[in-house]
């Protein structure tokens, strides 16, 4: 299947352009599309799109309609308005949809993650929520990530390592759950192989603050759905796209030109070319 | 009809922009202060036919986009 991917912003998404290089980088078809032009009659014909026109969706990074509200509130209450068919279908039919930091709050809030019924991509309420950060501060530095996926989520497939490097920069980012439900739903992830990403010191250790940025229950950075098809997390894969986007570049015994993140969006990219 | 919706966090929750706000006003000298949490507000003017209908329609808004129930409860105030 040819790869089309649309790459959603609207006012104040800001890592769009970053996020549709990375996927032309891998062989995909990639673009910027406001939502306005899947639905709004305003939009001029050339500029149309629909969501049928793409295979695959990215929700980038950045800090739309301001953070408004709660993070990600807005973007999705207008997904759900106007697309919400449209991407329950997506999903049903197993095209992929990647949120990263801001995408991953509007895929909570849309009810596409943490996605447990496979019957119903997006739940009628958010069962999740990315709250303030622990420290109350907007946390902007690398992150070591353990990767914990058995083979579900369709992102991360093909990483080799245990540990990755992504940097994260976000003030909503800890991972909470309904009180007193928590380890039911931390259970729940774990059996349905949902986790894919957590927090550890430079050791792979589970640790505290200032490794795990924001206070997250389970350490948890980045989970998908129950079909693997929707991944979202907080640190940004973008920005560790490249050898040279990591901290320790130039570094001897690494021979390639690209770096930890590069995997999530070639796994995205040979994944739709198989569907 | 205006009503001001407050949205805040349920119990047992945790406020860090309230305990970094209670640590900065200790930090001031406001040793008498106990505790510290926030709420938003959001005033919203509406038409209807009764204060009923329009309690009614602004619990949709909370649900549908002002309140995540994950961690936040609402509640109404009547200003006109």
């Amino acid at each position: 299947m040819e790869v089309r991917i649309a790459v959603l912003r609207i006012e104040g998404t800001n890592c769009e352009d970053e996020t549709v290089k990375a996927l032309r980088n891998v062989g995909a078809f990639a673009e910027a599309v406001h939502l306005k032009q899947l639905y709004s009659d305003m939009i001029k014909e050339k500029e149309r799109r629909s969501l049928r026109d793409y295979n695959g969706i990215v929700i980038p990074g950045g800090f739309s309609a301001g953070d408004y509200v709660r993070a990600g509130a807005i973007f999705s209450a207008r997904m759900r308005s106007v697309l919400r068919r449209d991407i329950e279908e997506f999903i049903r039919e197993g095209y992929p949809i990647l949120g990263i930091c801001n995408g991953f709050q509007v895929l909570v809030e849309l009810g596409a993650l943490p996605g447990m019924d496979e019957d119903k991509p997006l739940s009628e309420k958010p069962e999740m929520v990315l709250a303030i950060n622990n420290s109350n501060r907007f946390e902007c530095r690398l992150s070591y990530l353990k990767h914990e996926n058995r083979g579900n989520c369709i992102f991360t497939g093909a990483l080799k390592k245990d540990i990755v490097v992504y940097p994260v920069a976000h003030a909503e980012g800890k991972v909470t759950f309904p009180s007193g439900l928590e380890s039911l739903h931390i259970n729940r992830l774990v059996e349905n192989d949902q986790i894919v990403f957590r927090y550890v010191d430079e050791r792979g250790n589970y640790a505290g603050y200032p490794w795990n940025p924001n206070g997250s229950i389970y350490n948890i950075a980045g989970i998908c759905n129950i079909t693997g098809n929707v991944f979202g997390l907080m640190p940004h894969p973008e920005r560790a796209f490249y050898a040279w986007h990591h901290f320790d570049y130039p570094s001897e015994g690494k021979e390639s030109e690209y770096g930890d993140g590069k995997v999530v969006f070639e796994s995205m990219v040979n994944y739709i070319k198989k569907l | 009809m205006i009503a001001d919706v407050y949205i805040e966090l349920k119990e047992g929750v945790s406020d860090p922009e309230g305990e970094s706000t209670k640590k900065a006003l200790k930090l001031l000298g406001f040793e008498n202060v106990k505790s510290v949490s926030t709420r938003k507000v959001f005033r919203i003017e509406i038409d209807a036919n009764s204060r009923e209908e329009a309690e009614e329609e602004i619990k949709q808004m909370c649900e549908k986009l002002l309140a995540n129930p994950v961690i936040q409860r609402y509640h109404i105030t009547w200003i006109s």
